[in-house]
């Protein structure tokens, strides 16, 4: 052991690049002297600057010269490559290439943790600038190696775990020399995310819209650190500050998170270079518009395996689609101009990465541009360029020497140099020995065909037309063949040498008996270019269109606005004129222009609404659809987050709301906390970004909650204040008392910028409103008690299942109500939920509104009106109202939207039979003059869907598969339906 | 000790408020009742427009066009609308009140194959949630157990009774059985990826399914009683139902498969989502179909956005027996029995054969048909008179119900606080 210890040391000292003023005991100190040059290659400086017949010149691991010209000093180790090319090594900007991943906390259960239990640090664990990956990497040989195969010279690594995650360290793959040479940068750049450290359990923020909001505040709190402001010590915002001029990498993870980590960079003026998705290519106008660089992973999924009819109709048309489109991604962001990186980041394993980039070729990605993903670009944006991703003079000799051109067919990477170190992935020497050849062995003749791959071929052992088992090895010119003749059911084995010149070769052969032999083989026939021209003729896969959104039901093409003219209609105008028979509406540039009857516009699309109804667009007051969370469970004020950072216009319940005759809802923040997050209100623009679903201008609205959820009463939670309605009551007081100080503090200047205080400030000062998730009677009077006692008004109690016991109480208030139509009996405080509820508010005078917090009761809410009828007696007029103009009131936007009345927006649906009735049904449902949903377009899609699924079935069906034919089982993806309740 | 205290008078107070609110069930019939006037919907597909409707003892003794002149005290049906009280299948109501309150739960015994397991033994007469039913016109229920693989034993009740021996009129009427799922949610918890995957298990479970109900065939009384097993012999002799609850097209086959198979006499299949890609083999194999309710979303993402609405449509336009049911809904939803069947008149369905998916086809899939689920003579009088089309919200406004003859209040809890605080406001 001992002995092996010291031969390892002097190895090692011998062959590493001495560091100049270390002492050295373990022999003779002596400097490196020698050059290397390789001569007469085809070398690409850079992706597009190309040499032919050149030198590359290299010392003391970096590149001397390089060009057609070099003068080659006179101790110069020479090679002769000659119709070898050279280009420079990959570099992969994201991995986490020795450092290991953060082991996950082990939790005891129970409570939730909600406070840090780091002192001297940020208040949020999940915040750690100052995590250095230098301090934990330690390098591998076997990563390395693994890397090298595939091309890569050089990577960027950094600790995958947590919001801030710390920096990043460069490293060159070079085995040979110590992280004294190999480690390029200690600490290349700002590393963040979306995800939480897995090393804490600090609870906050359970949400993508906390993490965002936590981001945005860490970044307010720095510039205010920076500022001197603060008397305590933050080791990580002083992290952070020192190195806020590095390049900040955002692992965003997906085409719309994308979206939000660069609008969080916007905020604070800085650029980031996001980790994508993979799948920009679906919503890639909205990339574009970023003006970010990407680092782009290329995990392009394996097909399904549908051999299992039953099985395969769980897979959803989205999911199909996904593996027929994703490795179209690197060319659509490339042909749109996005500066992209290209990375390993998300394959199992690297020698994958290769077999990807291959089918990404296939859909059209140009390969001088791949070169480049893989070399200039990440240079540059790692701000290196003076050092890796081109073989100029000056840069490290990271470089490839290849067969032929890089990424082309048949072209295999010899090898792979790092720091000007050697390491050979296949053998340049080698010679190609494939073709047909006549084998004599134990006086036997057989036929022996060398084919595949050059660098690995197989083998085909025939004797007349039987073929037999065999099994060929082949390397560093030894080969080694095993067959089984079949006739004798005998083995043999063979290994011999191949000889630099000539086409054949002979060596030893073992007897089945033991007993040695020998054996020849002599070429017949060269290997035949037949077979590569087939791989060659590989055709560019068929790629289905992609939807807005890119799911089922998406739109080929976006809905036009259009002059439309409903003749003969039963108007339900929802305002004093009544509901109006045989009536004509216009609807131009969105908007209704004219009521009346016997309208006639030139150039209208004429609607004949004989027997039919046309209403106002219905509208939900508090709706959890088309959102990625809904409750920020980790704080119990999170005035800071919003639902608009996390619309999801993907969500296919958009497109069922409108089939429900739904064009405008508020997405409500849960009931989580006393003091929840802010709404988003949205047109169901199906098919459009979140962004332009949003309201322009719109009203600012945020949740507040009482009762069982906030007291946390019906699951295992002991720990959060408050437990109580008596808490409740005083967590309002301290907040708005906080704000109060804060706004005052403010007018002063000398203050701490805190997004969640300028929220609430916003309610104090009647700019936000309040919609309040509310059951019993006194909690409802509790918090107009505390509102009255900060002089402004709660704008709506939402579920407010007891509002008719304080109905004169709101009256004088001035509140409304947003209630279900009949829920009950599913916990204790909705014992005395009746549904007379809406009725008897609304004759008390409160503006009060029926909806849904339920996907599926939203997209038949027109029938939860007409339970008004049935309980309380209400009439239909004022019924209708409580889906329409009422809920428009609450929610700010009546003058828009609500009724049907000239100058508002045309948000209009077309009614099959009396709107209230449970045998309606949506035909058209319009918005702002374009038609989302109409039942015959919705045949056409039905069938639309049928036909692709059939298709993309049968493309999975051929498809070849991946390593060894692997395909993946069927999946079906948990779609949640969130409700108030739900901890996302 | 004083917790304990606090909490025992909590409940003495909750069930002494329960009581005060509780409907007091009706007197049995006494004397000749007649219904003069109005529509009869039948439940059978059929319509009498200006009838009667004569009853007696419990049951129906006249039903028919124009007025009778038989004595017996009046009922003025003029203008209104008469249907037979509406049925809900495979429903927890009386195991459970409030869904949060783990102390009013009664509905999931602990136990994989518990058939011996009884729902009427737990049944709550008084439930406040199904008084709530009655002025809906859903008269009758099955009560079933939940969870597990074989849940255990129905009992078929009336909604007007004073205790669950009152209350039952087909006691153990059916076992209710958990088809597993070929594709199940990932168990991220030991790893597996969220979402959706093929179940490895499924061929397992079929067969330790099959095992189970050829044990239980074989099963004799010995010496050594298994009450399991004797809770498990009715589906053999006919007299009970095995209810499976089955979704896609390949469990609905197995099923079906599984139970002929081993001998069972009576399948029903409870959900039936793709049941419509199977109509010829239900029909062949006579199973009829408890299909999941209307107010559903679909349950995959490419699925119509109508599917839920219209699937009882195309398996009655297919000839597969079918009734709707609510069992994934809560308790307080079964009010809405009606208008879950008025959806399917949307899409497309006869308005009467609408109304058989919760009356006479449902009497005849529960196999209470020969009392209940019609209008016919012979059968119970349990049914209601309403104001208007009862499938629809608007018009849904019931005056009278009877159930076995018996006038049934259509008071509740809650129309005891709509009436007491309209009069706080002096509102009408």
């Amino acid at each position: 052991m001992k002995k092996f210890f010291t031969l390892s040391l002097l190895v090692c000292s011998s062959l590493l690049f001495g560091q100049d003023y270390f002492p050295e005991n373990g022999g003779l100190k002596q400097a490196e002297t020698q050059y290397t040059a390789l001569t007469n290659a085809t070398i690409y400086v850079t992706p597009t600057q190309r040499l032919n017949n050149a030198t590359i010149l290299f010392k003391n691991g970096k590149v001397v010269n390089v060009g057609a010209n070099v003068s080659i000093p006179n101790n110069t180790v020479v090679e002769n490559v000659a119709g070898k090319y050279i280009y420079p090594s990959f570099i992969d900007m994201h991995t986490n290439f020795g450092v290991e991943k953060p082991k996950r906390a082990s939790g005891n259960g129970r409570s939730p943790q909600y406070d840090t239990r780091r002192e001297g640090f940020y208040w949020n664990d999940h915040i750690m600038p100052e995590q250095r990956a230098m301090e934990q990497f330690k390098y591998s040989s076997k990563k390395a190696e693994g890397m090298r195969a595939v091309g890569f010279g050089v990577v960027n690594t950094h600790v995958p775990d947590g919001i801030a995650r710390g920096t990043s360290v460069i490293v060159a793959l070079n085995d040979v020399d110590g992280d004294a040479h190999r480690i390029i940068e200690d600490d290349a750049a700002q590393l963040f995310s979306f995800s939480k450290s897995v090393t804490s359990r600090q609870s906050y923020p359970t949400s993508l819209m906390g993490a965002m909001a936590l981001l945005r505040q860490f970044n307010h709190d720095a510039k205010w650190y920076a500022n001197g402001n603060s008397e305590t010590k933050d080791r990580s915002i002083e992290a952070f500050n020192t190195n806020k001029n590095l390049p900040f990498i955002f692992e965003s993870g997906s085409k719309t998170n994308n979206l939000r980590a660069d609008k969080i960079g916007d905020a604070f003026s800085k650029q980031y270079i996001i980790v994508g998705g993979g799948d920009e290519y679906e919503n890639i106008n909205d990339i574009k518009a970023t003006q970010a660089s990407y680092i782009v992973p290329i995990n392009f999924p394996e097909a399904f395996d549908v051999s299992n009819a039953y099985l395969a109709n769980y897979i959803s048309l989205e999911d199909m689609r996904e593996w027929n489109q994703a490795p179209s991604n690197p060319k659509i962001l490339s042909d749109n101009g996005v500066a992209f990186a290209l990375t390993t980041h998300e394959l199992e394993k690297p020698a994958s990465f290769s077999k990807m980039l291959e089918k990404a070729f296939t859909y059209g990605y140009d390969k001088t541009k791949a070169l480049e993903a893989l070399t200039t670009t990440p240079a540059r944006l790692l701000g290196k360029s003076e050092l890796i991703g081109s073989l100029q003079n000056g840069r490290y000799a990271n470089f490839l020497v290849t067969s032929g051109p890089l990424f082309e067919n048949g072209t295999v990477i010899h090898e792979n140099w790092v720091q000007g170190r050697k390491n050979v992935l296949n053998d340049k020497n080698q010679k190609d020995i494939r073709g047909d050849y006549t084998m004599t062995a134990a006086g036997r003749t057989y036929n022996l065909k060398i084919s595949g791959d050059a660098t690995s071929p197989k083998s085909e052992v025939k004797m007349d037309t039987i073929s037999f088992p065999s099994k060929f090895t082949y390397a560093d010119n030894w080969m080694s063949l095993s067959f089984t003749d079949e006739t004798t059911k005998e083995v043999y084995r063979t290994t011999g040498v191949i000889p630099k010149d000539g086409t054949s070769f002979s060596g030893r052969l073992l007897l089945p008996n033991g007993n040695d032999s020998n054996f020849t083989a002599v070429q017949t026939n060269g290997f035949s270019e037949e077979e590569k021209k087939d791989k060659d003729a590989n055709e560019a896969p068929e790629m289905m269109p992609i939807t807005y959104p890119n799911v089922g039901y998406g739109n080929v093409t976006q809905p036009k606005q259009q002059t439309m003219l409903f003749k003969n209609a039963t108007v339900w105008t929802g305002e004093n004129a009544g509901v109006l028979a045989e009536t004509d509406v216009l609807v131009k540039n969105g908007k209704i222009t004219k009521i009346g009857e016997n309208l006639s516009v030139g150039d209208a699309t004429v609607i004949d609404a004989t027997g039919k109804h046309l209403t106002a667009g219905v509208i939900d007051e508090h709706t959890h659809i088309a959102t990625l969370a809904v409750n920020e469970a980790g704080h119990n004020s999170t005035a800071e987050v919003t639902i608009e950072d996390v619309v999801d216009y993907e969500d296919v319940d958009i497109y069922r709301n409108l089939a429900g005759g739904v064009t405008s809802a508020q997405i409500l923040h849960g009931s989580a906390n006393p003091i929840g997050g802010r709404s988003a209100i949205i047109k169901m623009k199906w098919g459009e970004p979140a962004a332009n679903m949003i309201y322009d201008n719109s009203p600012k609205f945020i949740k507040f909650a009482l009762g069982e959820n906030v007291k946390q009463s019906n699951w295992e939670s002991y720990s959060r204040f408050p437990q109580t309605r008596m808490g409740v009551e005083q967590m309002f007081v301290s907040y708005f008392n906080r704000a109060v100080e804060y706004q005052a503090a403010k007018k002063t200047g000398n203050y701490r910028y805190d997004e969640e205080m300028e929220v609430i400030a916003e309610i104090l000062n009647g700019e936000r409103y309040i919609s309040c998730h509310s059951y019993v009677q006194s909690e409802i009077n509790m918090l107009m008690k505390v509102a009255e006692r900060f002089n402004f008004r709660v704008n709506t109690f939402t579920h407010i299942l007891e509002g008719y016991k304080v109905a004169d109480k709101m009256v004088e208030h001035g509140v409304g109500g947003s209630t279900f139509s009949d829920w009950w009996a599913y916990k204790y405080e909705v014992n005395d939920a009746i549904p007379y509820n809406a009725a008897i508010m609304a004759k008390q005078g409160v503006v009060t509104a029926i909806n849904s917090d339920d996907a599926e009761m939203s997209r038949r809410l027109n029938q939860e009106a007409g339970k008004t009828v049935k309980y309380g007696g209400m009439s239909e007029e004022e019924a209708w109202k409580m889906v329409t103009i009422n809920p428009a009131k609450l929610l700010h936007i009546d003058n828009r939207v609500g009724s049907i009345k000239e100058g508002k927006d045309a948000d209009l649906v077309l009614w099959t039979d009396h709107p209230l009735s449970v045998y309606a049904k949506a035909e058209k449902t319009i918005i702002e003059g374009r038609t989302y949903f109409d039942l015959e377009q919705d045949k056409v899609k039905r069938a639309a869907i049928k036909q692709e699924r059939t298709k993309l079935i049968n493309m999975m069906l051929t498809d070849k598969g991946g390593k060894g034919g692997k395909k993946r089982a069927p999946m079906k993806k948990d779609k949640v339906h969130l409700h108030c309740d739900s901890v996302h | 000790m004083k917790i304990i205290y606090n909490i025992l008078t909590a409940f003495v107070f909750m069930a002494a408020t329960t009581l005060l609110a509780q409907q007091t069930p009706g007197d049995t019939q006494s004397e000749v009742l007649i219904v003069n006037g109005g529509t009869y919907h039948l439940g059978n597909g059929n319509v009498i427009n200006n009838g009667h409707l004569i009853f007696e003892d419990g049951k129906i003794t006249a039903i028919g066009e124009g007025s009778t002149r038989k004595a017996g005290k009046m009922i003025d049906g003029t203008g209104k609308h008469i249907y037979p009280g509406f049925i809900a299948p495979a429903k927890s109501l009386g195991l459970i009140e409030v869904n949060a309150v783990r102390a009013s739960d009664d509905e999931d015994e602990l136990g994989e194959y518990i058939p011996n397991i009884r729902s009427i033994i737990a049944y709550n007469a008084e439930s406040k949630v199904i008084e709530s039913l009655r002025p809906n016109g859903v008269l009758l229920g099955q009560i079933a157990p939940q969870g597990g693989r074989i849940s255990g034993s129905s009992t078929i009740v009336q909604f007007d009774a004073w205790n669950w021996e009152d209350a039952a009129i087909k006691m153990d009427d059916g076992i209710h059985l958990h088809w597993p799922g070929s594709f199940r949610r990932g168990r991220w918890w030991i790893g597996e990826p969220r979402g959706y995957s093929p179940n490895k298990d499924y061929a397992k479970q079929v067969s330790e399914i099959k095992n189970y109900m050829l044990s239980s065939k074989a099963y004799t009384n010995t010496a050594v009683a298994n009450e399991a097993y004797k809770a498990m012999q009715g589906l053999f002799n006919g007299d009970k139902k095995l209810y499976i609850y089955a979704d896609s097209e390949k469990e609905i086959i197995d099923a079906v498969t599984t139970a002929k198979e081993a001998g069972v006499s009576s399948v029903v299949i409870i959900g039936g989502y793709e049941a419509h890609k199977i109509t010829g083999f239900l029909k062949t194999n006579n199973v009829p179909v408890l299909v999941q309710h209307t107010h559903n979303l679909p349950s995959r993402a490419d699925d119509d956005y109508d599917m839920p609405y219209k699937l009882p449509k195309l398996l009655a336009d297919a000839g597969v027996l079918v009734g709707l049911q609510n069992a994934d809904a809560s308790n307080f939803q079964t009010r809405n029995l009606p208008f879950y069947a008025g959806q399917v008149v949307g899409q497309g369905m006869d308005k009467e054969t609408a109304l058989q998916l919760i009356t006479g086809n449902t009497a005849k899939i529960l196999g209470i048909d020969d009392m209940y689920g019609t209008l016919e003579v012979g059968k119970s009088a349990t049914f209601f008179v309403s104001e208007g089309d009862a499938l629809d919200m608007r018009t849904n406004v019931l005056t009278q119900a009877f159930i076995d003859g018996r006038a049934v209040s259509l008071e509740t809890h809650q129309t005891e606080l709509w009436k007491r605080y309209s009069g706080k406001y002096g509102q009408e």
